[in-house]
Order: C-alpha cells, then structure tokens, then sequence
C-alpha cells in the first residue's frame, strides 16, 4: 500500500496542486528538492561564518598602524629561492577553478545518466582538491617552520616611518661601503630567530611622532598569525571534507547507487553545490589576504 | 533543471567559465604586482586616490568572480525567483556588518594612542568618607537585647 502510493506520489503532484492541499508531500518547495535547498541554507549560513572571519581580519586591519604586506609574506616558491611574490598562491587558485570545472562536467553527466563520466570527472575534481590541499601544506610549512609564524608571534612587519638601522651599542649601522642602511616608511622585514630568540634590530625614525626617538623594530601585529591560520585553515577544513564527501559520492556512484534512484544523480548535484561554495569563499579569501 | 540548454551548451558553458574566471584572476595578479610596484619600477599604487582605484577593481572583479560562479556553476541562474531571493537577500546584511565593523576597527586605530595611556594610568583611590554609623533623623532604634 505504501508502496503503490510512493511510485504514484509523482503521477499525482499536478492533482495535489489542484486540491491546494500542502499537507499531503509530494509539493517541492521553490522547485526544488528538500536536499538541494537545504543545502543552499547551509551554504548561506557558512557564508555567514566566512564573512564573520574575513570582517575581523578587516576591523583588525583597520585598527592597526600597521600591517604586512601579502605580496611580501607570500612570495616562496617550492624549489626555488628567492621573491615570487603571489605566484605559488595564484597556482592554487587555478587549482581550485580546475577542480570547479571538473565537478560542473560531473554534474552534467550525472543529469546524462552517463555513469562513468560522473565517476571520471568527480576522480577529477577529487585530485585537484588533494593538490590545493598539498599546496596548502606546503604554504603553513614554510611559514611555521621556516618563517616562524605562530598564532601569537607575527615576524612580519613594516615600517611606520622613514629611518636607520642602530648598531646595539647604538651608533648608526652602515654597508661595507660606507653607506647609512636606511629604510623608508613602509618598507617591509621580517625577523629572524636565533637560538630560539627573534632578533629585533634597534632602529631610530627620522620622520613621522617617534621622530628621534630610538626604538625597537619589533614583532608585527599580532592577529595576523591567528587570523591568517585561523582563516585558511577553516577554508581547508572545507577543502578537506568535501575532498572525503566527494570520494564517498564517487564510490556510491561507481557501485550504480544513483543509478537506482533515477533522479539525474542529484547527490552529485549537492555535492557540487558544496565543491563550487568552497571555491567562492577562496576567491574572498584570495581578495581579502593576497590581494588588498 | 538547466534542461532548456543542449549538452553541446552545457559544455560550452564550462569552458567559458574557465577561461573567464582564469582569465579574471591572471588580471587580478598582475594589477596586483603592478601596484605594488613589481612589474614597472617606479610605479605603484599603494597610497591615495589610486590605492582606493585599485581595491575598488579588485573587489568589483572579485565580485563577478562570485557572481559567475554562484549563478553558473552553481545554476543559481535557472533556479526559480524565491529560491534566488531567500538565499542572495540576506547576504545584504553583510555590507551593514562590513560598514560598522570597518569603522569600528578604524575608530579603535585611532584611539590606540589614548587606550595605551588609560591602560598605564595609575589611579589613586578617591578619599572616602570616614565610616561608622550615621543614624537617620527621627529613627527609633530598639535594643534587640534585654536589660
């Protein structure tokens, strides 16, 4: 009995909207069904945490008089030595489109019914989150182990003002060839630790309210650290389920699961939804800490 | 769903998505090392009215980015007006929190100089008054002890 009425549930819809009856199922909502709209719900509330994330990183950067510079902070290149500022981070993000077009070609075939494009394609996208994910590593590697970048300690700064580098004993530092080492307001540095200590060089300002002063060019801002991590590591917590949510669903799709249920494979379709957000939240991501 | 575009559209579909969300974003680094003063010596726009110009292109690109995405890849293009509505409606409450937290942020940069200084005051405690009983005009006090 149940039965019968399930396999006719479809047949029936257009005489439910006739009886106006919206108690009896079977009424889609916005025409669409109750997986891919909650999904779309779920996306908008994430996107709501993301916002919140990126709005601190804001207020905080507003706040401070001063803050790193992306193009200086990112610019390490695996093998290579030397400043590629913003060229390893651009590679991710056309990591991530790839795998976005891949997963829209897996839609596409899914509402062909076309099995083994679904399953080719999702194996696609699949490897290309795996790879943003590795590239992802490879960033907070060298940024904690090689740059020393904690959730508390930022070695990166610039500077607030025109000035010289003070030798300790506090005369003016100078280049072999005689010259004073100067900087100009800001100019970025990072320090370096030495037996587990930053060195933080003394400097005097030339310019700007501390002028004359002697001063300590010392750690930068300290949110950086935690919002950088914070931020990137909330996006590949995403990256990452939806890699294992991704492998679930081609394995479900291999075995013929979605073939069964004749509706045009739509937990692929969810999924999608799912892989193409985690893209949209990069290219804010992307925006908010590498380009501005 | 999308069903009004033949297959031979959808995947036309795709590759345009491709090159235009790859070209965008080859744009973007590039403007962005040209600002910063990487491609041409001497030129960069990190002060002033061009520094505001080129935030203004990178958010407005990074927007069609989103929007491309959103209503494409994600078919927010072909779904039907209340879904469209329920979901990109409230995402307008974001620019009330960019405006507030902005300038909350930028009013706290202001203020950090004066923050410092009530954070290293030292505050000597008012005189207080010499305590003891005051006893109140027209009060009866009875002793709770028996004589």
């Amino acid at each position: 009995m149940a039965d019968t009425s399930v396999a006719h549930a479809h047949e029936t819809d257009a005489l439910h909207q006739d009886n106006g009856s919206a108690w009896e199922g079977a009424k889609e909502p916005f025409k669409a069904s109750y997986g891919k709209l909650m999904m779309w719900y779920f996306l908008l509330s994430d996107a709501f945490t993301f916002a919140g994330f990126l709005i601190a990183y804001g207020a905080l950067r507003f706040s401070t008089p001063t803050w790193p510079e992306a193009d200086f902070v990112f610019s390490s290149f695996p093998f290579v030595e030397g400043h590629l500022p913003l060229i390893f981070v651009t590679i991710m993000t056309f990591v991530l489109i790839f795998s976005s077009v891949t997963m829209v070609r897996a839609v596409q075939e899914g509402h062909r019914e076309n099995k083994n494009g679904v399953v080719f394609w999702m194996f696609l996208t699949i490897l290309g989150g795996i790879t943003f994910l590795g590239c992802q590593a490879y960033e907070w590697t060298t940024l904690i182990a090689k740059e020393h970048m904690t959730l508390s300690e930022n070695p990166f700064s610039r500077h607030i003002a025109d000035g010289v580098y003070l030798n300790p004993d506090g005369s003016e530092m100078r280049t072999p060839d005689g010259k004073l080492k100067t900087f100009a307001k800001g100019d970025n540095y990072l320090l370096h630790k030495h037996n587990g200590k930053f060195e933080i060089p003394l400097v005097k300002y030339t310019t700007g309210e501390y002028a004359g002063q002697v001063m300590e060019a010392g750690l930068g801002p300290k949110a950086f650290g935690a919002l950088f991590f914070f931020i990137t590591g909330f996006h590949g917590f995403h990256v990452f389920s939806g890699v294992v949510f991704l492998t679930i669903i081609m394995i479900n799709a291999a075995s013929g699961l979605y073939v069964a249920r004749r509706n045009g494979y739509e937990m692929v379709e969810k999924i999608g939804l799912y892989w193409h957000f985690v893209d949209l939240v990069w290219v804010f991501v992307f925006l908010v800490f590498y380009l501005l | 769903m999308a069903g009004h575009q033949t297959y031979e559209e959808q995947k036309a579909l795709v590759f345009r998505g491709l090159m235009i969300l790859g070209v965008i974003t080859v744009v973007e680094v590039l403007v962005a090392l040209l600002a910063k003063g990487h491609l041409v010596h001497g030129i960069r726009f990190t002060e002033g009215f061009g520094h505001y110009l080129y935030m203004l292109l990178m958010v407005g690109f990074s927007l069609y980015k989103a929007y491309f995405i959103v209503f494409y890849f994600m078919h927010m293009a072909y779904e039907v007006r209340g879904l469209v509505m329920s979901v990109l409606l409230p995402t307008l409450l974001l620019v009330w929190a960019i405006i507030a937290f902005f300038q909350e942020g930028d009013s706290w940069g202001k203020r950090r100089e004066l923050i410092r200084k009530k954070n290293e005051e030292v505050v000597k405690p008012a005189p207080s008054k010499p305590q003891g009983m005051y006893r109140l005009p027209g009060a009866k006090y009875y002793s709770t002890t028996k004589g």
